[in-house]
């Protein structure tokens, strides 16, 4: 149990690069970008591709990420330059990718079974500094499972932090004010010379340069890439977002960049404690990332709808007993 | 300083909804000129305001700025010469956004934008400055989200944006028409203010005679897409709004159809 837990906060780590991706395409620049499914596997496929053929591992994640940014810029460019409308430009990037996907693979499915990845070669690196048996020792005292090795965890606490502080900065610069106002109010913002078609298509291209890298990275942990495995992807990203919204609200860009991060750690755990339950099958998780996207944006809403209820009959009740006192 | 030459426009052409909107419209504006322009409901004042701000681009004719043909660049480069207020106070803000992040996209207007931040110390040291100067204490709200002023306070603040980087010409699409009548005034008397402090060049729409009797040193009238009124200086100071009306009967023989241009 507390293995596929710590299983599960390892690739949420990963995910929540993912997620920001999502965030900046769908918060900040409110443009539901389906290219997301596609552009997953783009960077799994590239990451993969790279290091089969003998790039460093590290060179191969920034590869893959330059791949989803070229890819989000084109959907950038379908929907400004072409006119096409948001969605449809999403989804007809999403399904070109498909076939490009398969393209740069070759074969539907690659395992790096025999290949050093990066986590292997940042585990070779983190058997030397002992801070696992530390760790484990702390853990054997209270009696859990030993993980076999902390160094994921802790270099990607830190890489996705990272990427967290760099978005937080980029999003306050004079450029990121500018996106953001992109999302908020297309004509104030041109109206203080802003190009707001090159704004869009930088901004996808972050968006899907971030979903991309952690497309590679998820092939790198997993040890394989799948043409199939972006399906559902724009949706577990909303779900991350949502729930992390909902939970840990969004007064500032630090707060929900945080919020997203978090968001999308706990869908990983929501799903492995789901999949714990006796009769779900791995096949179910679709159907369980939909109700939980459900029920983030719909709880929020009821309680805020129960609590104003509460409020005015308390109101009522306040008046009446006035009146009452008065007559 | 505002030169447009030869406009014609038309929505719709060769089809039973064919509207001239322009129609062969000369407009000269000196540097400092504060233009007020009335007109009933289609005559062609927004899609002026449109022609300059390169919202719309004319059939044919010539629009120039500071003496440079502007009338092929896009709109987001024309801006970098244009201030604009709208109509609807939610137009010219960002909501979602805060007073001084939206003062700081107001401020990189006529600058490249870069990868440093868009808020520092100085710049908000300079953004209380110029908010002061609006006397309703948005000057303690830096950090508020613009989404939560009322639409008089959103109004004075897209104002404010849109003239402390002093563009070559000020854009005002009747501005306060959708705003109550003391908050009318506020930003009417803002607007002179603003606009003798900077003597900013000014082209402003207005459905309220009144108002365009009030402001500005000159005025014109547009009917079907052409100016057929204009008065400046002296005689413009001594127009009545009925003095404006009976003109319009003696140039189009019909009566001036706004009721809400008289009310307004």
């Amino acid at each position: 149990m507390f293995l596929s837990l710590f299983g599960a906060v390892e690739s949420g780590m990963i995910y929540a690069i993912m997620a920001l991706g999502v965030y900046l395409s769908f918060r900040v620049l409110d443009f539901p970008d389906l290219t997301v499914d596609g552009s997953f596997v783009t960077g799994a496929a590239v990451g993969t591709i790279s290091i089969m053929n003998g790039v460093p591992p590290i060179l191969a994640i920034v590869l893959a990420a330059l791949a989803g940014f070229i890819a989000g810029c084109i959907t950038g460019i379908l929907h400004t330059k072409g006119k096409i409308n948001p969605l449809l430009s999403g989804i007809l990037m999403m399904i070109a990718l498909y076939s490009i996907n398969l393209r740069i693979m070759g074969q539907p499915t690659l395992s790096m079974l025999n290949e050093t990845t990066f986590f292997i070669q940042l585990q070779d690196l983190w058997a030397s500094t002992g801070i696992d048996t530390l760790l484990n020792n702390m853990l054997g005292a209270i009696g859990l499972d030993l993980p076999s090795t902390w160094s994921i965890l802790i270099v990607m606490l830190i890489v996705t932090l990272l990427i967290k502080f760099l978005t937080d900065f980029y999003l306050k610069t004079e450029v990121g004010l500018a996106l953001r106002a992109t999302g908020d109010n297309k004509r104030m913002i041109r109206s203080f010379s802003a190009n707001t078609d090159m704004l869009i298509i930088t901004g996808l291209g972050i968006s899907n340069a971030l979903v991309a890298l952690a497309g590679g990275l998820i092939a790198q942990y997993g040890g394989f890439a799948d043409a199939g495995m972006g399906i559902g992807m724009i949706i577990i990203g909303l779900a991350s977002v949502i729930i992390g919204e909902a939970l840990f609200g969004t007064k500032s860009i630090a707060r929900t960049t945080i919020a997203v991060i978090f968001g999308a750690i706990i869908y990983r755990i929501v799903v492995t404690l789901a999949l714990q339950v006796g009769f779900l099958e791995a096949g179910d998780m679709k159907l369980i990332t939909a109700l939980l996207v459900i029920i983030a944006l719909v709880a929020p809403k009821t309680m805020q709808a129960q609590r104003e209820k509460k409020r005015r009959s308390r109101k009522r009740r306040e008046l009446e007993q006035q009146q009452a006192e008065g007559a | 300083m505002l030169d447009m030459q030869n406009i014609m426009l038309t929505f719709n052409e060769d089809t039973p909804d064919e509207k001239k909107a322009l129609q062969r419209l000369n407009l000269h504006m000196h540097e400092g000129d504060f233009v007020t322009v009335i007109g009933s409901n289609g005559a062609g004042k927004s899609t002026l305001m449109n022609v300059i701000s390169g919202n719309l681009i004319p059939d044919a004719g010539n629009v120039l700025i500071d003496g440079k043909e502007v009338v092929h660049l896009p709109e987001y480069k024309r801006s970098a010469y244009i201030g604009r207020v709208f109509q609807d106070p939610m137009a010219g803000t960002a909501p979602s956004m805060t007073i001084e992040e939206n003062l700081a996209m107001a401020y990189s207007r006529n600058k490249k934008r870069t990868l440093t931040f868009g808020v520092n110390k100085k710049r908000r040291e300079l953004f209380v400055e110029y908010l002061k100067t609006l006397h309703i204490g948005l000057e303690d709200r830096l950090t508020a989200k613009v989404g939560l002023l009322s639409g008089g306070e959103r109004q004075a603040l897209s104002l404010l944006m849109a003239t402390f980087t002093e563009p070559s010409i000020l854009l005002l699409d009747e501005h306060t028409a959708a705003l109550d009548p003391s908050r009318a005034e506020l930003i009417t008397n803002l607007t002179k203010e603003i606009v003798d402090k900077f003597s900013l060049t000014t082209l402003m729409v207005t459905h309220n005679m009144q108002q365009a009797l009030d402001l500005g040193n000159r005025l014109i009238m547009m009917d079907k897409g052409q100016i057929i009124f204009e008065a400046s200086g002296e005689d413009k100071s001594k127009l009545t709004i009925s003095d404006l009306m009976a003109e319009f009967q003696r140039i189009r023989g019909t009566q001036f159809e706004s009721d809400r241009a008289v009310l307004g």
